[in-house]
Protein backbone atom coordinates (compact mmCIF):
# COMPACT_ATOMS: atom_id res chain seq x y z
CA UNK A 1 0.00 0.00 0.00
CA UNK A 2 2.86 2.43 1.29
CA UNK A 3 6.20 2.73 -0.97
CA UNK A 4 9.01 4.43 -0.26
CA UNK A 5 11.65 4.46 -2.71
CA UNK A 6 15.31 6.16 -1.80
CA UNK A 7 13.70 8.95 0.26
CA UNK A 8 15.87 11.69 1.39
CA UNK A 9 14.55 14.47 3.69
CA UNK A 10 16.63 17.26 5.11
CA UNK A 11 14.83 20.46 6.59
CA UNK A 12 16.51 24.04 5.08
CA UNK A 13 20.07 24.96 6.49
CA UNK A 14 20.29 21.55 8.73
CA UNK A 15 21.51 18.17 8.10
CA UNK A 16 19.76 15.58 6.52
CA UNK A 17 16.62 13.32 8.40
CA UNK A 18 16.64 10.23 5.92
CA UNK A 19 18.62 9.05 3.28
CA UNK A 20 17.92 6.84 0.61
CA UNK A 21 15.33 5.22 2.33
CA UNK A 22 13.30 2.15 1.32
CA UNK A 23 10.04 0.64 3.07
CA UNK A 24 7.29 -0.71 2.36
CA UNK A 25 3.97 -1.15 4.00
CA UNK A 26 1.20 -3.73 3.05
CA UNK A 27 -2.60 -2.99 3.39
CA UNK A 28 -4.08 -4.13 6.47
CA UNK A 29 -0.35 -3.90 8.39
CA UNK A 30 -0.03 -2.40 11.85
CA UNK A 31 3.47 -1.30 12.32
CA UNK A 32 5.07 0.62 14.86
CA UNK A 33 8.08 3.39 14.47
CA UNK A 34 9.98 3.57 17.28
CA UNK A 35 13.16 5.82 18.65
CA UNK A 36 14.41 8.49 20.39
CA UNK A 37 13.54 12.14 20.71
CA UNK A 38 14.74 14.01 17.33
CA UNK A 39 15.22 10.78 15.12
CA UNK A 40 12.92 12.21 12.42
CA UNK A 41 9.75 10.23 13.67
CA UNK A 42 7.42 12.36 13.56
CA UNK A 43 8.96 14.16 10.19
CA UNK A 44 8.40 10.51 8.84
CA UNK A 45 4.45 10.87 9.60
CA UNK A 46 4.60 14.22 8.19
CA UNK A 47 6.02 12.67 4.79
CA UNK A 48 3.40 10.19 5.04
CA UNK A 49 0.76 12.53 5.62
CA UNK A 50 1.93 14.76 2.53
CA UNK A 51 2.44 17.65 4.51
CA UNK A 52 6.22 17.75 3.81
CA UNK A 53 8.04 16.44 0.76
CA UNK A 54 10.98 14.40 0.15
CA UNK A 55 13.99 15.79 -1.13
CA UNK A 56 14.44 13.15 -3.29
CA UNK A 57 12.92 10.05 -3.81
CA UNK A 58 9.22 8.84 -4.22
CA UNK A 59 6.25 8.06 -1.46
CA UNK A 60 3.85 5.89 -3.35
CA UNK A 61 0.61 5.32 -1.83
CA UNK A 62 -1.92 2.85 -3.55
CA UNK A 63 0.57 3.25 -6.48
CA UNK A 64 -0.16 7.10 -6.30
CA UNK A 65 2.72 9.43 -6.13
CA UNK A 66 2.38 11.31 -2.74
CA UNK A 67 2.16 15.35 -3.70
CA UNK A 68 0.39 17.03 -0.88
CA UNK A 69 -2.28 15.01 2.06
CA UNK A 70 -4.43 12.38 0.56
CA UNK A 71 -8.25 12.42 1.19
CA UNK A 72 -8.04 8.76 3.16
CA UNK A 73 -5.05 8.90 5.22
CA UNK A 74 -5.75 10.41 8.73
CA UNK A 75 -3.52 12.15 10.45
CA UNK A 76 -3.75 11.75 14.56
CA UNK A 77 -0.94 13.80 16.70
CA UNK A 78 0.54 14.28 19.70
CA UNK A 79 -1.80 16.81 21.71
CA UNK A 80 -4.89 16.08 19.25
CA UNK A 81 -4.78 19.34 17.00
CA UNK A 82 -8.25 20.03 18.44
CA UNK A 83 -9.96 23.78 17.87
CA UNK A 84 -10.14 24.97 21.46
CA UNK A 85 -13.43 26.93 20.06
CA UNK A 86 -15.17 24.09 18.34
CA UNK A 87 -17.42 21.98 20.28
CA UNK A 88 -16.30 18.03 20.27
CA UNK A 89 -19.23 17.74 17.18
CA UNK A 90 -17.91 20.44 16.10
CA UNK A 91 -14.14 19.17 16.05
CA UNK A 92 -15.11 15.63 14.42
CA UNK A 93 -17.32 17.02 11.09
CA UNK A 94 -14.41 19.58 10.45
CA UNK A 95 -13.34 17.61 8.32
CA UNK A 96 -16.25 16.86 6.39
CA UNK A 97 -17.40 20.62 6.79
CA UNK A 98 -14.09 21.56 4.72
CA UNK A 99 -14.67 19.04 2.31
CA UNK A 100 -17.94 20.22 1.81
CA UNK A 101 -16.59 23.92 2.14
CA UNK A 102 -14.36 23.50 -1.38
CA UNK A 103 -17.04 21.82 -2.79
CA UNK A 104 -16.15 18.77 -5.44
CA UNK A 105 -13.06 20.33 -6.43
CA UNK A 106 -11.31 16.94 -7.37
CA UNK A 107 -8.50 17.77 -4.94
CA UNK A 108 -10.65 17.77 -1.74
CA UNK A 109 -13.39 15.78 -2.46
CA UNK A 110 -14.88 13.71 -0.36
CA UNK A 111 -14.51 9.69 -0.80
CA UNK A 112 -16.88 7.60 -0.99
CA UNK A 113 -19.12 9.82 -3.29
CA UNK A 114 -22.07 8.24 -1.84
CA UNK A 115 -21.45 9.38 1.95
CA UNK A 116 -24.42 8.95 4.37
CA UNK A 117 -25.93 12.20 5.84
CA UNK A 118 -22.94 13.10 8.22
CA UNK A 119 -25.27 13.58 11.19
CA UNK A 120 -26.00 9.92 11.75
CA UNK A 121 -22.34 9.02 10.30
CA UNK A 122 -21.36 11.09 13.11
CA UNK A 123 -23.69 9.87 16.08
CA UNK A 124 -22.75 6.39 15.23
CA UNK A 125 -19.35 7.03 15.60
CA UNK A 126 -19.80 9.38 19.29
CA UNK A 127 -21.53 6.35 20.28
CA UNK A 128 -18.50 3.36 19.55
CA UNK A 129 -16.25 6.52 20.78
CA UNK A 130 -18.16 6.08 24.14
CA UNK A 131 -18.25 10.08 23.48
CA UNK A 132 -22.35 10.51 24.03
CA UNK A 133 -23.27 13.42 26.20
CA UNK A 134 -19.69 14.87 25.10
CA UNK A 135 -20.72 16.18 21.82
CA UNK A 136 -21.51 19.78 22.86
CA UNK A 137 -18.88 20.06 25.15
CA UNK A 138 -15.08 21.91 24.39
CA UNK A 139 -11.71 20.27 24.51
CA UNK A 140 -11.46 21.85 27.50
CA UNK A 141 -13.89 20.35 29.05
CA UNK A 142 -13.01 16.66 28.02
CA UNK A 143 -10.48 14.78 29.66
CA UNK A 144 -6.96 13.75 28.06
CA UNK A 145 -8.91 10.53 26.82
CA UNK A 146 -12.32 12.13 25.46
CA UNK A 147 -9.62 14.53 23.63
CA UNK A 148 -7.97 11.64 22.24
CA UNK A 149 -10.93 9.77 21.54
CA UNK A 150 -12.61 13.21 19.89
CA UNK A 151 -9.18 13.39 17.76
CA UNK A 152 -9.50 9.85 16.40
CA UNK A 153 -13.44 10.36 15.69
CA UNK A 154 -12.67 13.01 13.54
CA UNK A 155 -10.36 11.07 11.39
CA UNK A 156 -12.52 7.97 11.44
CA UNK A 157 -15.40 10.52 10.24
CA UNK A 158 -13.64 11.03 6.77
CA UNK A 159 -13.89 6.69 6.37
CA UNK A 160 -9.77 6.80 6.11
CA UNK A 161 -8.08 3.55 5.11
CA UNK A 162 -4.86 4.83 6.71
CA UNK A 163 -4.13 6.08 9.97
CA UNK A 164 -0.92 7.71 11.23
CA UNK A 165 -0.42 8.41 14.76
CA UNK A 166 1.87 11.04 16.39
CA UNK A 167 2.45 10.05 20.07
CA UNK A 168 -0.99 9.84 20.32
CA UNK A 169 -1.48 8.42 23.88
CA UNK A 170 1.68 9.11 25.74
CA UNK A 171 0.41 12.34 27.87
CA UNK A 172 -2.26 10.00 28.99
CA UNK A 173 -2.51 7.72 32.05
CA UNK A 174 -2.10 3.88 32.24
CA UNK A 175 -5.88 2.64 32.33
CA UNK A 176 -6.82 5.33 29.47
CA UNK A 177 -4.04 4.43 27.24
CA UNK A 178 -4.10 0.76 27.72
CA UNK A 179 -7.73 1.31 26.87
CA UNK A 180 -7.06 3.14 23.74
CA UNK A 181 -4.49 0.89 22.45
CA UNK A 182 -6.98 -1.96 22.64
CA UNK A 183 -9.58 0.69 20.75
CA UNK A 184 -7.21 1.08 18.31
CA UNK A 185 -6.76 -2.59 17.56
CA UNK A 186 -10.66 -3.24 17.59
CA UNK A 187 -11.23 -0.08 15.14
CA UNK A 188 -7.83 -1.08 12.76
CA UNK A 189 -10.15 -4.42 12.74
CA UNK A 190 -13.48 -3.11 11.95
CA UNK A 191 -12.52 -0.34 9.84
CA UNK A 192 -9.83 -1.91 7.63
CA UNK A 193 -7.47 0.27 8.59
CA UNK A 194 -3.65 0.14 8.25
CA UNK A 195 -2.06 1.73 11.08
CA UNK A 196 1.34 3.54 11.56
CA UNK A 197 2.29 4.68 14.61
CA UNK A 198 5.12 6.69 15.93
CA UNK A 199 6.50 6.54 19.85
CA UNK A 200 9.13 6.90 21.88
CA UNK A 201 7.59 4.50 24.28
CA UNK A 202 9.39 0.82 23.73
CA UNK A 203 6.15 -1.14 25.71
CA UNK A 204 3.54 0.92 23.05
CA UNK A 205 5.71 -0.22 20.33
CA UNK A 206 5.07 -3.74 20.95
CA UNK A 207 1.78 -3.46 22.10
CA UNK A 208 0.38 -1.64 18.61
CA UNK A 209 3.30 -2.96 16.29
CA UNK A 210 2.70 -5.92 14.35
CA UNK A 211 5.53 -5.01 12.60
CA UNK A 212 8.20 -2.44 14.00
CA UNK A 213 10.96 -0.18 12.50
CA UNK A 214 14.04 1.38 14.68
CA UNK A 215 15.09 4.52 14.20
CA UNK A 216 18.38 6.12 15.17
CA UNK A 217 20.00 9.92 15.02
CA UNK A 218 19.71 11.36 11.97
CA UNK A 219 20.60 10.75 9.02
CA UNK A 220 18.79 7.35 9.19
CA UNK A 221 19.94 5.42 6.14
CA UNK A 222 19.59 1.86 7.12
CA UNK A 223 16.41 1.06 10.00
CA UNK A 224 16.27 -2.23 11.78
CA UNK A 225 13.17 -4.02 11.06
CA UNK A 226 11.30 -6.26 14.08
CA UNK A 227 8.46 -8.92 13.73
CA UNK A 228 6.10 -9.13 16.49
CA UNK A 229 3.05 -10.93 15.22
CA UNK A 230 1.42 -11.28 18.04
CA UNK A 231 1.20 -7.58 18.92
CA UNK A 232 -2.98 -6.60 19.08
CA UNK A 233 -3.85 -10.05 20.50
CA UNK A 234 -5.78 -10.43 23.66
CA UNK A 235 -3.96 -10.39 26.96
CA UNK A 236 -0.46 -9.97 24.73
CA UNK A 237 0.44 -7.12 27.16
CA UNK A 238 0.31 -10.27 30.22
CA UNK A 239 2.77 -12.59 28.31
CA UNK A 240 5.79 -13.33 28.93
CA UNK A 241 6.12 -12.99 24.95
CA UNK A 242 5.61 -8.94 25.82
CA UNK A 243 8.50 -8.94 27.81
CA UNK A 244 10.87 -10.42 25.81
CA UNK A 245 9.81 -8.34 22.91
CA UNK A 246 10.01 -4.96 24.83
CA UNK A 247 13.50 -5.92 25.86
CA UNK A 248 15.07 -6.80 22.43
CA UNK A 249 13.27 -3.59 21.50
CA UNK A 250 15.28 -1.81 23.97
CA UNK A 251 18.30 -3.89 22.98
CA UNK A 252 18.08 -2.53 19.64
CA UNK A 253 17.96 1.06 21.04
CA UNK A 254 20.68 0.93 23.75
CA UNK A 255 22.87 -0.67 21.02
CA UNK A 256 21.73 2.42 18.38
CA UNK A 257 22.50 5.38 20.66
CA UNK B 1 -20.49 38.72 35.84
CA UNK B 2 -23.88 38.08 37.46
CA UNK B 3 -26.67 40.80 37.36
CA UNK B 4 -27.08 40.78 41.05
CA UNK B 5 -23.29 41.70 41.45
CA UNK B 6 -23.90 44.65 39.35
CA UNK B 7 -26.79 46.29 40.74
CA UNK B 8 -24.70 45.79 44.05
CA UNK B 9 -21.91 47.78 42.93
CA UNK B 10 -24.70 50.12 41.31
CA UNK B 11 -26.07 50.64 44.98
CA UNK B 12 -22.73 51.29 46.14
CA UNK B 13 -22.11 53.69 44.11
CA UNK B 14 -24.59 55.69 43.93
CA UNK B 15 -24.32 55.20 48.19
CA UNK B 16 -20.75 56.71 48.14
CA UNK B 17 -21.93 59.46 46.07
CA UNK B 18 -24.86 60.32 47.90
CA UNK B 19 -22.17 60.57 51.18
CA UNK B 20 -19.89 62.38 49.54
CA UNK B 21 -21.91 65.01 48.16
CA UNK B 22 -23.37 65.43 51.82
CA UNK B 23 -20.16 65.78 53.43
CA UNK B 24 -18.53 68.15 50.33
CA UNK B 25 -22.09 69.89 50.19
CA UNK B 26 -20.91 72.22 47.34
CA UNK B 27 -22.65 73.08 44.66
CA UNK B 28 -19.85 71.14 42.61
CA UNK B 29 -20.58 68.14 43.74
CA UNK B 30 -24.70 67.82 43.90
CA UNK B 31 -26.14 64.48 44.95
CA UNK B 32 -27.66 61.35 42.92
CA UNK B 33 -31.10 62.52 42.93
CA UNK B 34 -30.57 65.69 42.32
CA UNK B 35 -28.52 64.83 39.16
CA UNK B 36 -31.36 61.92 38.09
CA UNK B 37 -33.74 64.69 38.02
CA UNK B 38 -31.77 66.95 36.14
CA UNK B 39 -30.75 63.84 34.11
CA UNK B 40 -34.53 63.00 33.18
CA UNK B 41 -34.65 66.94 32.50
CA UNK B 42 -32.04 67.03 30.03
CA UNK B 43 -32.80 63.83 28.44
CA UNK B 44 -36.25 65.93 27.12
CA UNK B 45 -33.96 69.02 25.75
CA UNK B 46 -30.31 68.44 23.43
CA UNK B 47 -28.73 65.94 25.55
CA UNK B 48 -29.97 62.97 23.27
CA UNK B 49 -28.89 64.75 20.40
CA UNK B 50 -25.45 64.88 22.17
CA UNK B 51 -25.47 61.48 23.14
CA UNK B 52 -26.19 60.39 19.67
CA UNK B 53 -23.64 62.03 18.06
CA UNK B 54 -20.87 61.08 20.17
CA UNK B 55 -22.67 57.10 19.84
CA UNK B 56 -21.99 57.79 16.10
CA UNK B 57 -18.20 58.50 16.80
CA UNK B 58 -17.26 56.12 18.59
CA UNK B 59 -19.44 53.55 16.84
CA UNK B 60 -17.93 54.70 13.73
CA UNK B 61 -14.24 54.56 15.02
CA UNK B 62 -14.60 50.93 15.93
CA UNK B 63 -15.88 49.76 13.55
CA UNK B 64 -13.36 51.41 11.45
CA UNK B 65 -10.65 50.03 13.30
CA UNK B 66 -12.12 46.37 13.06
CA UNK B 67 -12.31 46.93 9.34
CA UNK B 68 -8.80 47.53 8.85
CA UNK B 69 -6.85 46.27 12.03
CA UNK B 70 -8.18 42.35 12.06
CA UNK B 71 -7.11 42.10 8.51
CA UNK B 72 -3.43 43.89 8.72
CA UNK B 73 -3.15 41.49 11.84
CA UNK B 74 -4.40 38.43 10.64
CA UNK B 75 -1.70 38.95 7.46
CA UNK B 76 0.92 39.69 10.19
CA UNK B 77 0.18 36.78 12.31
CA UNK B 78 0.15 34.77 8.79
CA UNK B 79 3.65 35.73 7.63
CA UNK B 80 6.51 35.87 9.86
CA UNK B 81 8.52 37.56 7.05
CA UNK B 82 5.67 40.39 6.77
CA UNK B 83 5.63 40.65 10.63
CA UNK B 84 9.58 41.01 10.87
CA UNK B 85 9.53 43.74 8.49
CA UNK B 86 6.47 45.69 10.18
CA UNK B 87 6.67 44.65 13.59
CA UNK B 88 9.40 47.57 14.34
CA UNK B 89 7.37 49.88 12.83
CA UNK B 90 4.34 48.79 15.43
CA UNK B 91 6.68 48.08 17.84
CA UNK B 92 7.37 52.02 18.54
CA UNK B 93 3.83 53.20 17.64
CA UNK B 94 2.01 51.58 19.82
CA UNK B 95 3.34 53.25 23.03
CA UNK B 96 2.89 56.23 22.13
CA UNK B 97 0.03 57.54 23.83
CA UNK B 98 -2.14 58.86 20.57
CA UNK B 99 -4.47 61.41 22.70
CA UNK B 100 -1.77 63.71 22.50
CA UNK B 101 -1.88 63.76 18.86
CA UNK B 102 -5.42 65.14 18.89
CA UNK B 103 -4.28 69.06 18.17
CA UNK B 104 -2.24 67.44 15.29
CA UNK B 105 -5.17 65.53 13.77
CA UNK B 106 -7.44 68.82 14.49
CA UNK B 107 -5.06 70.73 12.40
CA UNK B 108 -4.87 68.55 10.24
CA UNK B 109 -8.49 67.30 9.38
CA UNK B 110 -10.71 70.11 10.35
CA UNK B 111 -13.83 70.59 11.73
CA UNK B 112 -16.71 67.89 11.95
CA UNK B 113 -16.61 64.43 13.08
CA UNK B 114 -13.80 62.59 10.78
CA UNK B 115 -10.88 64.10 12.96
CA UNK B 116 -12.74 62.53 16.00
CA UNK B 117 -12.95 59.49 14.83
CA UNK B 118 -9.52 59.31 13.61
CA UNK B 119 -8.26 60.40 17.08
CA UNK B 120 -10.52 57.13 18.45
CA UNK B 121 -9.86 54.72 15.52
CA UNK B 122 -5.68 55.18 15.90
CA UNK B 123 -6.01 54.06 19.44
CA UNK B 124 -8.23 51.22 18.79
CA UNK B 125 -6.35 50.55 15.72
CA UNK B 126 -2.90 49.46 17.24
CA UNK B 127 -4.58 47.34 20.03
CA UNK B 128 -6.58 45.43 17.78
CA UNK B 129 -3.68 44.81 15.22
CA UNK B 130 -0.95 43.68 17.72
CA UNK B 131 -4.11 41.03 19.66
CA UNK B 132 -5.24 40.10 16.26
CA UNK B 133 -1.21 39.76 15.02
CA UNK B 134 -0.11 37.90 18.36
CA UNK B 135 -3.12 35.74 18.28
CA UNK B 136 -2.93 34.41 14.73
CA UNK B 137 0.82 34.03 15.13
CA UNK B 138 0.69 31.77 18.19
CA UNK B 139 -1.41 29.28 17.01
CA UNK B 140 -0.09 26.06 17.33
CA UNK B 141 1.71 24.40 14.18
CA UNK B 142 0.68 21.19 15.24
CA UNK B 143 -2.78 22.55 14.94
CA UNK B 144 -2.47 24.16 11.74
CA UNK B 145 -0.85 21.05 10.21
CA UNK B 146 -3.93 18.73 11.58
CA UNK B 147 -6.15 20.29 10.18
CA UNK B 148 -4.69 20.89 6.96
CA UNK B 149 -4.53 16.83 7.08
CA UNK B 150 -8.51 17.07 7.08
CA UNK B 151 -7.50 18.42 3.51
CA UNK B 152 -7.69 22.57 4.07
CA UNK B 153 -5.93 24.70 2.25
CA UNK B 154 -5.47 28.13 2.63
CA UNK B 155 -8.68 29.07 2.19
CA UNK B 156 -10.54 26.44 4.49
CA UNK B 157 -7.59 27.04 7.36
CA UNK B 158 -8.50 31.11 7.09
CA UNK B 159 -12.29 30.12 7.89
CA UNK B 160 -11.88 27.51 10.56
CA UNK B 161 -8.91 28.14 12.28
CA UNK B 162 -7.51 32.22 11.63
CA UNK B 163 -11.08 33.62 11.50
CA UNK B 164 -12.45 32.17 14.92
CA UNK B 165 -9.11 32.65 16.24
CA UNK B 166 -9.05 36.31 15.34
CA UNK B 167 -12.32 37.05 16.27
CA UNK B 168 -11.59 36.45 20.00
CA UNK B 169 -8.67 38.74 19.60
CA UNK B 170 -10.74 41.08 18.12
CA UNK B 171 -13.48 40.63 21.04
CA UNK B 172 -10.33 40.60 24.08
CA UNK B 173 -9.18 44.17 22.38
CA UNK B 174 -12.08 45.76 22.25
CA UNK B 175 -13.32 45.21 25.60
CA UNK B 176 -9.89 46.66 26.87
CA UNK B 177 -9.95 49.02 24.89
CA UNK B 178 -13.62 50.45 24.73
CA UNK B 179 -13.13 52.36 28.27
CA UNK B 180 -9.77 54.33 26.81
CA UNK B 181 -12.31 55.04 23.64
CA UNK B 182 -14.57 56.93 25.46
CA UNK B 183 -12.46 58.57 27.51
CA UNK B 184 -10.37 60.41 24.48
CA UNK B 185 -14.09 61.10 22.62
CA UNK B 186 -14.28 63.40 25.65
CA UNK B 187 -11.26 64.92 25.09
CA UNK B 188 -11.36 65.41 21.11
CA UNK B 189 -14.91 66.88 21.72
CA UNK B 190 -13.61 69.78 23.65
CA UNK B 191 -12.31 71.31 20.58
CA UNK B 192 -13.66 72.57 17.47
CA UNK B 193 -17.35 71.03 17.62
CA UNK B 194 -20.77 72.02 19.07
CA UNK B 195 -21.79 68.50 19.54
CA UNK B 196 -21.24 65.65 21.35
CA UNK B 197 -21.27 64.60 25.22
CA UNK B 198 -17.57 66.08 25.54
CA UNK B 199 -18.83 69.56 24.37
CA UNK B 200 -22.25 69.68 26.32
CA UNK B 201 -20.03 68.57 29.87
CA UNK B 202 -17.90 71.01 29.09
CA UNK B 203 -20.19 73.80 28.06
CA UNK B 204 -22.34 72.77 31.05
CA UNK B 205 -19.83 72.77 33.82
CA UNK B 206 -17.17 75.82 32.55
CA UNK B 207 -19.55 78.11 30.92
CA UNK B 208 -22.75 77.92 31.84
CA UNK B 209 -21.96 76.41 35.27
CA UNK B 210 -24.89 74.27 35.33
CA UNK B 211 -23.53 71.39 37.81
CA UNK B 212 -26.88 69.06 37.65
CA UNK B 213 -26.58 69.55 33.96
CA UNK B 214 -23.12 68.83 33.60
CA UNK B 215 -23.49 65.79 35.79
CA UNK B 216 -26.63 64.37 33.41
CA UNK B 217 -23.89 64.66 31.00
CA UNK B 218 -21.13 63.01 33.22
CA UNK B 219 -23.96 60.16 33.39
CA UNK B 220 -24.46 60.29 29.56
CA UNK B 221 -21.33 59.24 29.18
CA UNK B 222 -20.81 56.77 31.63
CA UNK B 223 -24.09 54.75 30.01
CA UNK B 224 -22.14 55.18 26.58
CA UNK B 225 -18.67 53.36 27.81
CA UNK B 226 -20.88 50.96 29.98
CA UNK B 227 -23.43 50.11 27.09
CA UNK B 228 -20.13 49.94 24.94
CA UNK B 229 -18.68 47.62 27.56
CA UNK B 230 -21.71 45.46 28.30
CA UNK B 231 -22.02 45.12 24.26
CA UNK B 232 -18.65 43.74 23.61
CA UNK B 233 -19.25 41.52 26.67
CA UNK B 234 -22.62 40.16 25.66
CA UNK B 235 -21.15 39.73 21.57
CA UNK B 236 -18.09 38.27 23.44
CA UNK B 237 -20.01 35.34 25.73
CA UNK B 238 -22.25 34.88 22.48
CA UNK B 239 -19.55 34.59 19.53
CA UNK B 240 -16.46 32.53 21.59
CA UNK B 241 -18.56 30.50 24.07
CA UNK B 242 -15.62 28.51 24.45
CA UNK B 243 -13.43 30.78 26.42
CA UNK B 244 -16.37 30.93 29.66
CA UNK B 245 -16.38 27.10 30.01
CA UNK B 246 -15.31 26.15 33.11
Amino acid sequence: MIVLESVSFAYPEHDPVFVNLNWEVARGEAWAVLGPSGCGKTTLLYLLAGLRHPTSGVIRIDDQEQTGPRPRTGLILQDYGLLPWATAYKNVTLGLQIRRFYGPDGKHVMLPVHHPRYECLCSTIFLRLSLIQQEYKYPAQLSGGQRQRVAIARTLALNPDLLLMDEPFSSLDAPTRESLQNLTFELRAEEDLTTIIVTHAIEEAAILGEKIMILNQPPNYQPVFIKNPDAGQVDYRHRPAYYEMCTKLRQHLEVNQ
Amino acid sequence: MRRRDVLFGAIAILVIWQMAALIVNEPILPGPIEVSRAFIEEMRGELPQHFLVSTWRVVASVLLAVALAAPAGLILGQSERLNRLFSPLVYLLYPIPKVVLVPVILLLFGIGDFPKIIIIFLILFFQILVLVRDSAASIEPKTLLSVRSLGAGRRALFRYVYLPASLSAILTALRQSVGTAVAVLYIAELFATQQGLGYYIYLNGNTLFDYPAMYAGVVAMSLLGLGLYFTVDRLEHRLTPWKFVE
